[in-house]
């Protein structure tokens, strides 16, 4: 009987917004349309791979994404100009979706790390250690989580942040983890593209004006001491992964190449220093990640039970 | 030398009375260009300072699907925006005019994004019911009379729908959740229920630009027409849903075959458009920062294109 309301002029019907708004046919957004992202995919660990360090592997990986996603979705409303805030949630995007399927693949090689919650909760695994674990147990790299600066910063910082995971990215595309494998060939084409991004905008703003050439000045020197820490690896990396040393090189050699073509020189700053040994990879994180967590997590925390 | 415009202003009311479309190179009279930049600008100005109250829950986005199907839509509007301040630039105003004009307050958007958004649920309300009323608003833009807007309507109405059911979805999903989820909805539809039916604007008595809109074919159905057709077809979509509208009135109306509904605050309604709303100055401030942190950007971008041309020319 509800149709039977629904009133509409016979010119208007072609183009009726309203018509299957009650039903459920499979129109949604890209992404959007399942809830399990690793639907139908074979979990199972290939032999000589250590479930434990491969769960691991993949929270680096997806932490790294999940928590620079966050500071480039902050820049919605915010950028410079219409194209650039399409591009920039378009990165955020990327990121978001990568960090679902990392934690996801995390969460089905090794279940012990995925937060308990009450019985009966329907928060999938990816959410539960998106929004239900503390600061220290997150894996990002620490320039991950940086507060926001200006467009300077995002371009300088997204230039070295997206270097580096497309080279271990393509690394990673010959894993002998399928569902490893498969992220990081999806996980390439969009990290090219980040890359290029920040390049383009890294030369345009080199070769502008003295202001922007002054900001990316700064920026560099924001972000260069954060760099060191990207090519200490840990055990797990170079265990089930690939060894960040290894990609460092090439990483250097790219980055040389768009600072040689903007003019710039690399800012000499030393590394900023690890705490007792530890930096982001072993849970040590600047005052930043906690802060912006308790924004991330605070709905879901809310709703142990919650549907969304 | 005075050009007699008598048969080309002929030429153009023919072309409207047939139903046919003015494209940007025909002649048409300084009234109806200026009333569809000002009509065009406004649509485009509500969709860029629309991403600001659904913007405000991303980063607290409930579970990393609800973040992508946000960040989405919010991107969506972006989209939007450009298409139209494209349309308008065909009319001979360029985006950085009317992004001052809009900061300087001397052109409106959409009121509705003058209320703030207070929950999450507040994203799924915005998308069924605001989006719903913007789409009822809007459908019967596919055919106005100016092509270019017509044609970016067309795309903009698909995502629009797009939108507005998942809005709906994300609702459905809550009111399957918590106790306390299904309050959060209830809530938020209640916060958002008057300002949609707003969002048709006044009363057709208090409408003085209705007439002339609509003998141009810029505007298709009264502001009464359509809030009449977005509360038909609402009523059964909150039944479905399972939440209730917060007007006693309202109730089916057999004769008419319509639903009669009480009178939506209007007092508010225009101390909102004076620019006394919520969020008026909020929004404005945050639009503006945007766009004066950015000025240095698109500044070194036009030096570096310049120095990039010349050297072409060298």
């Amino acid at each position: 009987m509800n149709d039977i309301h629904i009133q509409q002029d016979a010119e208007d019907a072609h183009d009726n917004a309203y018509a299957g708004l009650l039903s459920n046919d499979a129109h949604w957004a890209f992404g959007t349309d399942f809830e399990d992202p690793l639907a139908g995919v074979d979990t199972t660990i290939p032999d000589g791979l250590d479930a434990a360090e491969l769960a691991q592997y993949c929270l680096m990986l997806g932490d790294d994404a999940l928590v620079y996603a966050h500071r480039l979705s902050e820049w919605t409303s915010r950028a410079p100009d219409l194209e650039e805030d399409i591009a920039i949630a378009n990165l955020a995007l990327d990121l978001v979706g990568q960090a679902r399927l990392l934690l996801a693949r995390a969460a089905a090689a090794d279940s012990s790390i995925v937060p308990v919650l009450p019985e009966g909760s329907p928060v999938p695994d990816e959410d539960r250690l998106a929004f239900f674990r503390e600061a220290g147990d997150f894996r990002n790299v620490r320039l991950a989580e940086t507060p926001n600066g200006d467009f300077a910063e995002l371009v300088t910082r997204l230039l070295v942040l997206s270097t580096w995971r497309l080279a271990i990215f393509e690394r990673l595309v010959g894993h002998p983890d399928a569902v490893v494998s498969a992220i990081a060939a999806k996980g390439v084409k969009e990290l090219a593209y980040h890359r290029d991004f920040a390049g383009r905008w890294f030369v345009t703003l080199a070769g502008g004006t003295s202001e922007s050439r002054r900001r990316l000045t700064d920026a560099m020197r924001a972000v260069w001491p954060l760099i060191p820490e990207l090519g200490e690896g840990t055990d797990t990396e170079r265990t089930v992964g690939v060894d960040p040393a290894a990609v460092a090189l090439e990483v250097g050699v790219v980055l040389d190449q768009v600072l040689a073509v903007g003019g710039m020189t690399a800012p000499d700053v030393p590394g900023l220093a690890r705490v007792r040994g530890r930096a982001g990879r072993q849970g040590m994180h600047s005052e930043a990640l906690s802060r912006m967590l308790a924004e991330m997590q605070v709905v879901a925390r809310a709703h142990p039970r919650g549907r969304w | 030398m005075q050009v007699d415009e008598a048969p080309l202003e002929k030429a153009f009311d023919a072309t409207i009375g047939a139903g046919d479309r003015i494209e940007p190179r025909d002649w048409m009279p300084e009234k109806y260009r200026q009333t569809l930049i000002r009509q065009v600008a406004q649509h485009a100005h509500s969709e860029i300072i629309g991403m600001q109250p659904e913007g405000n829950w991303i980063t607290r986005a409930p579970s990393l699907r609800r973040k992508a199907v946000l960040l989405a839509k919010v991107q969506d509007e972006a989209g939007h925006g450009l298409y139209l301040y494209s349309a308008t630039e065909t009319l001979g105003v360029s985006r950085d005019e009317l992004t001052r004009r809009l900061i300087e307050g001397k052109q409106k958007y959409s009121s509705i994004f003058n209320y703030p958004t207070l929950t999450y649920a507040d994203v799924g309300s915005i998308g069924w019911l605001v989006d719903g009323a913007a789409i009822c608003n809007q459908v019967p833009l596919c055919r106005t009379s100016y092509g270019p807007y017509g044609r970016a309507m067309i795309r903009i109405c698909k995502e629009e729908s797009f939108h507005q059911r998942q809005g709906y979805e994300l609702l459905m999903t809550m009111m399957r959740g918590t106790d306390e989820q299904r309050a959060m909805v209830q809530e938020s539809v209640n916060r958002f229920w008057w300002p949609a039916l707003m969002m048709f604007g006044p009363p057709d008595g208090d409408s003085p630009n209705t007439a002339q809109s609509m003998e141009w074919g810029i505007k298709r159905h009264t502001n009464d027409e359509l809030r009449q057709r977005f509360v038909d077809m609402s009523v059964p979509q909150a039944e479905a849903l399972g939440v209730t509208f917060p007007d006693p009135e309202l109730q089916w109306n057999e004769e008419r075959g319509s639903y009669d509904f009480g009178e939506p605050d209007w007092d508010e309604f225009w101390q909102v458009v004076k620019g006394n709303g919520p969020c008026n100055t909020q929004r404005i401030a945050h639009r503006k920062a945007a766009y004066d942190d950015g000025a240095w950007v698109r500044e070194a971008a036009l030096a570096f294109a310049a120095k990039a041309r010349a050297d072409e020319n060298d």
